[in-house]
């Protein structure tokens, strides 16, 4: 996609004076370095503007997902997803929904998965908004992010009337929605397909063939496949690289076998690279959200959720007002209808790679063990080792095109 | 005519020429409404700031445009989000550097009592380790309910006499937290 | 989907680890294994560089405590064939309080954390790990918070007391 146009990212330092290189200090970065977008410290050791070696050290907001999970009913677990990468909350939602309906055994209507497919591409529009706008801003320009960022808020006003919240949307049951989504939803989803072009395309005009954001991000922490595999990378990274793995192709779920999308892929595996394949995968998300709504005009109006009492919670008028109603909502919430004794692995695409949920039930209310899988975890372990021989202000960039999500990096 | 709204002036004794009010009065409405905030964002609800301070809800109008990173230069603290246990050092030692007056706004559940995570590994609540003056509910608080949070400590920041923070009883809440101040 | 079937992979591990491993499960098309800690890393090395199989991909480990089983924890690893499109589970049991397995760290960089996670939630040591440290909770942290038994709020809370919650 791009040639390796400047020559920082070797290791080799550019000065040959080597009596002045001989003083190295410590470089504490973060943990509320503001240039890092979140809680991640690297203690560096700095030979002026070029750093050596670096250490990160994680967990500072760690907050114990995979034990409270441990104590919570399946249907609790959900509002724990949202707080993994909760700047696309509605694709963990939605995994966390499909690894329990795997374990269920439940078949959704076509129509459900095409709606959660629409909630899953928005939301990783809105993600890579977050991520390729704020590497705008940390390039040096904020023009690019602010016309973006409105259109995020209109993602978000989406999901406000589908689900009734923003950012930590719980959107959706184990078994489907909660409710249908309504006229304006649509509505408003439509104009989203139809507007948001022309602000990605004057994004894209805005850097895309900038020299100084090319100067900046070009051959900068370039990683070849064969690294980006051997540290586990997945998502929008890797494909960066150049291996197109992606899960919505390798292991279809909800439906998205039936969908006709390419999957972006770069050469250098460097900023630049990265930037290219979110932007060219939220022009792909663009396209699927549009065949989604086709196929949804052709389905039977009306359904939101499988036929699976056992399962989906009724809605609060009927537990209300209907004895039938009322003993399955009792039984649903305290956990008195038995999962099967299993264990699986199911993953879907997050925005940052490949988001993964092993489930053990051991036949009670409440998983006997939970594991999530969090790209962010494990792609920021790179970070570090990555960074000697960089220059800061690039280390830095690399921080942005990473998109480490800290929420999802500590559990 | 331009429709900008100005601050309303503290009540005084005016006549031609002149204008007499309270130093105090004068000089909490400069505060209120220049509070730099210092944003300690670590998770969600920082996200939810970012959506305050762009184009939509633009925190800017209530003179909190610079995001102070130092916290020298910092008169409000916002810590948004949860903070561990292996956090409240930090957060301690951020709020220590900050530089008489200063404030704390909670956001979020979080922040405010541990929210969802009542785990062995979360503060439950800051107010545990630092003074806070206003706590914003929420989990995430809207971008609305963050401007509400400000605005709110914009009313104490405006009613706040000038010697606060010289008297025996702040001092002795500073103590309460484990912050000694000199004299 | 998948361009090689679970019989292929267990035929390629048969011949050479016959009998040093059995086939727990295969549910939901997902073949998992279960063998020992002795022979684990001939086996990870085996599926990783095995130029039919290529499980070059290290989805993932963790552990999971059994506290009522003779072995009490359970090291999980998942693999992913790339090429192949196919998956396979790991299960290495082992015993004692402070249980040791090797580490995958000299195969895939990438266990540096997974294996550093699973040490500071479980205490499973990884013999030859470059930097076995916690990574997640406070390195003065003594107790491995992901066992059964400890608790999952902090023991150590005043405020929250049994009159308040009518207890």
């Amino acid at each position: 996609m791009s040639n390796s146009v400047s020559k920082t990212s070797n290791n080799k330092p550019i000065y040959a004076d080597k009596e002045l290189q001989e003083e190295l200090f410590t470089l504490n970065l973060g943990p509320t370095h503001p240039a890092t977008h979140g809680v991640f410290q690297n203690v560096l050791q700095v030979d002026g503007e070029r750093i050596v070696s670096g250490v990160s050290t994680i967990g500072y907001i760690h907050r114990a997902f995979e034990k409270i999970a441990e104590r919570r009913a399946y249907y609790q677990i959900t509002t724990l997803t949202d707080r993994l990468n909760y700047c696309s909350a509605p694709i963990n939602n939605m995994g966390w929904h499909m690894t329990v309906e795997k374990l269920l055994d439940i078949e959704l209507p076509k129509r459900v998965q095409y709606m959660r497919v629409i909630v899953m591409e928005l939301s990783r529009i809105a993600d890579h908004i977050i991520c390729n706008g704020i590497l705008g801003v940390d390039t040096g320009t904020f023009a690019g992010f602010i016309p973006m960022m409105i259109k995020r808020e209109f993602i978000y006003e989406i999901f406000e009337e589908i689900c009734g919240a923003r950012l930590t949307t719980n959107i959706g049951r184990i078994g489907g929605f909660e409710r249908d989504f309504n006229g304006v939803a649509f509505a408003k989803i439509r104009q989203f397909v139809k507007e948001f072009p022309a602000v990605l395309k004057e994004f894209e005009a805005l850097l895309e063939r900038n020299r100084i954001f090319i100067e900046r991000t070009a051959g900068v922490a370039a990683v070849d496949a064969e690294t980006a595999l051997n540290y586990s990378w997945s998502g929008p990274i890797l494909r960066a690289t150049g291996i197109d793995y992606d899960v919505r192709a390798n292991e279809p779920y909800s439906s998205y076998e039936e969908f006709d999308f390419e999957i972006p892929v770069g050469t250098n595996g460097d900023v630049y690279d990265r930037f290219l394949v979110r932007n060219h995968e939220m022009w792909q998300s663009l396209r699927i959200i549009e065949q989604a709504l086709a196929k949804i005009e052709k389905e039977p109006k009306g359904i939101f959720h499988a036929d699976v009492p056992d399962f989906y919670l009724p809605p609060k008028e009927q537990v209300y007002n209907n004895m039938e109603a009322l003993i399955y909502h009792f039984k649903i919430v305290m956990g008195e209808i038995d999962a099967p004794k299993k264990e699986l692995y199911h993953c879907v695409e997050g925005a940052n790679g490949e988001l993964g949920f092993y489930l053990i039930s051991d036949g009670g209310r409440s998983p006997y063990r939970l594991h999530f899988r969090r790209p962010s975890f494990i792609n920021y372990q790179m970070y570090a080792p990555m960074s000697s021989g960089m220059l800061l202000s690039d280390a830095i960039i690399n921080m942005s095109s990473l998109n480490i999500i800290a929420g999802e990096l500590d559990a | 005519m331009s429709d900008i709204k100005l601050a309303e002036a503290p009540p005084g004794i005016q006549g031609s020429g002149f204008f007499a009010t309270s130093l105090d009065k004068v000089i909490g409405l400069a505060r209120a409404n220049s509070l730099w905030p210092l944003p300690f964002a670590t998770s969600c609800c920082g996200i939810e700031f970012m959506a305050t301070m762009a184009a939509t809800y633009d925190a800017g109008r209530f003179g909190m445009e610079r995001n102070s990173f130092s916290p020298r230069q910092a008169d409000m603290l916002m810590v948004m989000g949860t903070i561990a246990k292996k956090m409240a050092p930090v957060l301690r030692q951020v709020y220590s550097q900050m530089a008489e007056p200063r404030w704390v706004i909670a956001v979020g559940a979080c922040a405010s009592s541990g929210g969802i995570f009542d785990t062995y590994s979360v503060l439950q609540g800051i107010d545990e380790i630092i003074p806070v003056d206003v706590y914003v509910p929420g989990c995430p608080p809207r971008p609305e309910a963050i401007l509400d949070g400000v605005m709110q400590l914009q009313e104490i920041v405006k009613n706040e006499s000038l010697n606060r923070r010289q008297t025996p009883e702040y001092k002795a809440l500073l103590e309460k937290y484990g912050f000694h101040t000199n004299g | 989907m998948a361009k090689l079937s679970n019989e292929r992979v267990v035929e390629c591990l048969n011949k050479r680890f016959e009998g040093r491993f059995s086939q727990l499960e295969e549910a939901y098309g997902l073949l998992t294994i279960e063998t020992n800690k002795e022979d684990i890393l001939d086996v990870l090395e085996l599926l990783k560089t095995d130029e039919e199989l290529q499980f070059i991909y290290l989805t993932d480990i963790t552990a999971v405590h059994y506290p009522e089983l003779p072995k009490e924890f359970a090291v999980v690893y998942h693999l992913h064939s790339l090429v192949n499109n196919i998956r396979i589970r790991i299960k290495v049991f082992l015993e004692g309080t402070y249980p040791a397995i090797p580490t995958a760290t000299v195969l895939w960089k990438g266990a540096n954390w997974m294996e550093r996670e699973t040490y500071d939630f479980y205490g499973i040591q990884f013999v030859g790990h470059p930097d076995l440290r916690r990574i997640l909770n406070m390195d003065d942290m003594e107790a491995f918070p992901m066992r059964k038994e400890h608790p999952l709020e902090d023991p150590n809370r005043v405020d929250k007391k049994d009159y308040f919650f009518g207890r």
